[in-house]
């Protein structure tokens, strides 16, 4: 069996080169990431078996599990999944655009401007009696705005002739530091509902997860998703440098702003549902690097299944190792990506 | 003689120091071109300019009759190639993939790997001699393969154009003589156009059709080698006595710095002129 595969539709109106190897790596993820969705479905205070799970599923299982199934549990697996493929992608895309392994949501300062945005709604719309006077929907949509605009800013401080890669890396370390000396004064000077409340959420937690929050996440993540995936020319050129991929067509100012943005629009999405949850932008396009190398072709479906298994692994450690104590995700990710993140450095360190 | 590129009054500054001034030159087509001159001098900025990426402060540069600011940055990639200095590739990336890329202006996001794709891409491989290393990592090479590995990339792009910015700038000297001879041949094969920039004065007169000495902001001397490279245009462009001889291989110009160094010479021979 040849290593390609060439594939020709449509009289050659489409053409793709599908690289064997790479495509059976991310295939085998996307089932083991089903197989964690399953067995994740099944698990917690009442267990249930995993062909029982896939029965719910094909809404054929019996009533009582299926009532947990589909009211407590489905939702916020499908957001640990969503959010742990939306972060994956976008920081794929970022170390893209950026062109070091470093780089990551919360290198670049997003993930703070979505946290600083959650924290100060939660400061301004509330009363003396410490709850919120206005709806919680509109949460997500400020963290989303938080995030889109840190990345703005972020993009336009680091302007110079273009965005050399190097100082966005630089200018996000610091806004990402402000964003956090900022958030914690905010949780300090207000009330304490507001701080143990903003604290859970920051860790990165998909607790309360309900099906309105599905609604609004999956589609729009969908979109996002297919929009980066039409992008993987433009990401796969960038890699190359501002001067080959200029020699070689491409509009380099005007894709690295969209491509950021689209970054962002992933980001501020999953922090909206589910707080910032961190690293997991960083180790897994990281991981799949060490997999499939470092075409975009490749990189998208394998960064994206990695980083919804972690996720979902994460939340699942986080609920039921400690029951009946729910401790969130990002505890967890965390726990692995912190002390990757300072091997990486630590490997790096004399390039 | 036709010209594929051409400047008029081109101006370059970097903040506000002016690099070139007012710069009229014709790149002749299907010949090999090289930029020489001191470093710091403007050249790799002239070329870089030619390429369009850098803008200039005023003048025009013209490619095949058009001004190349009215064109759009893929219409340009269609007909002039540019391979920086020092180019990275990311970690992992292999040669395969990397000469594909070479294709970036002619795909779509729904055509991405055509039949005439797939040709290109397998000719610019032949070309370089590196089929059999297509599925090995860039970053994995000799300096002499990865450079030909880059090669491979402009020329799967397929362009009339190529220009190259010191090319050979940090490979040793078999694997410059390996990269010069390559591009003398698809010059001598394919009549590509070839612009380069060498900071090695003796190979830019072997391998070059027509020379180009950058000074003062301007174009100090251009024409064959052999007409225009002697002791004179040396000292005034490099500040360099030396002699100037015929290549014992080749005949072209062969400048001798004058200098420290053993002489072993029992008789010393000089022509002048």
């Amino acid at each position: 069996m040849s290593k390609y595969k060439n594939l020709r539709l449509f009289n050659g109106k489409m053409s793709l080169l599908i690289d064997r190897k790479a495509a059976f790596i991310y295939t085998t993820l996307a089932i083991i990431a089903f197989v964690v969705f399953v067995i994740s479905t099944g698990l917690g205070e009442m267990k249930i078996n995993p062909l029982t799970v896939v029965k719910v599923l094909l809404g054929l299982g019996p009533e009582m599990e299926t009532l947990v199934i589909t009211s407590f549990r489905l939702p916020r697996i499908i957001v640990a999944l969503t959010v742990g493929i939306s972060l994956a992608i976008a920081g794929a895309i970022l170390q893209g655009l950026v062109r070091n392994p470093l780089a990551s949501p919360e290198v670049l300062g997003i993930s703070g401007g979505a946290a600083v945005a959650v924290v100060g709604f939660m400061s301004i719309f509330s009363d003396q009696n410490h709850s919120l006077t206005v709806s919680i929907a509109w949460l997500p949509l400020a963290a989303f705005i938080g995030a889109s605009v840190m990345g703005v800013l972020v993009y336009f401080l680091s302007w110079k002739n273009g965005v050399p890669p190097i100082r966005l890396v630089l200018i996000g370390i610091g806004i990402s530091a402000l964003m956090q000396a900022f958030t914690t004064f905010l949780m300090v000077t207000g009330p304490i509902y507001q701080a143990s409340q903003a604290n859970i959420w920051i860790t990165g937690s998909v607790y309360g997860s309900n099906w309105t929050n599905v609604a609004i996440l999956v589609p729009g993540a969908v979109i996002l998703i297919i929009l980066a995936i039409l992008a993987t020319r433009q990401l796969n050129v960038q890699e190359l440098g501002d001067d080959v991929a200029t020699g070689l067509g491409d509009n380099v100012q005007k894709h690295r702003f969209l491509l950021l943005m689209l970054s962002t629009a992933l980001i501020g999405i999953s922090v909206a549902f589910a707080g910032t949850i961190g690293f997991v932008g960083l180790m897994a396009p990281h991981m799949a690097r060490r997999l499939v190398g470092s075409s975009f072709e490749a990189l998208i479906p394998t960064s994206a299944f990695i980083g919804g298994i972690l996720v979902m692994l994460a939340d699942l450690i986080g609920r039921t190792a400690f029951s009946p104590l729910e401790v969130p995700a990002g505890v967890f990710t965390a726990g692995i990506g912190a002390p990757y993140f300072i091997y990486l450095l630590f490997k790096t360190r004399n390039s | 003689m036709t010209s594929a590129i051409e400047t008029k009054n081109l101006s370059i500054s970097y903040g506000k120091n002016l690099i070139i001034h007012e710069l009229d030159l014709k790149i002749p087509k299907g010949e090999i071109t090289v930029f020489i001159g001191a470093n710091g001098c403007g050249k790799s900025t002239l070329l870089r300019s030619i390429a369009r990426l850098l803008k200039p402060t005023s003048g025009t540069v013209i490619l095949e009759g058009k001004a190349i600011a009215k064109l759009s940055t893929k219409e340009v990639a269609k007909q002039m190639a540019i391979l920086p200095q020092s180019p990275s590739a990311p970690e992992g990336l292999t040669v395969l993939q990397l000469v594909k890329q070479g294709r970036y202006p002619h795909q779509t996001w729904l055509r991405q790997w055509s039949e005439e794709d797939e040709k290109k891409v397998n000719n610019a491989l032949k070309a370089t001699r590196l089929e059999e290393l297509k599925e090995k990592p860039v970053d994995a090479l000799s300096g002499g393969q990865r450079q030909r590995a880059w090669i491979a990339m402009t020329l799967a792009q397929d362009t009339d154009i190529l220009l190259l910015d010191e090319p050979t700038t940090y490979l040793d000297l078999t694997h410059q003589i390996e990269i010069l001879d390559l591009l003398f041949e698809l010059n001598e094969k394919e009549k590509r156009t070839v612009v380069m920039v060498l900071h090695d004065l003796n190979l830019a007169c072997r391998y070059a059709h027509h020379i180009v000495a950058i000074k003062n902001q301007k174009v100090f001397a251009q024409g064959k080698p052999e007409h225009v490279i002697n002791r004179s245009l040396v000292k005034a462009v490099f500040d360099m006595d030396c002699e100037v001889t015929p290549d014992p291989l080749f005949g072209t110009p062969l400048c001798i710095p004058y200098g420290k160094g053993r002489c072993i010479l029992k008789e010393v021979v000089i022509s002048h002129g």
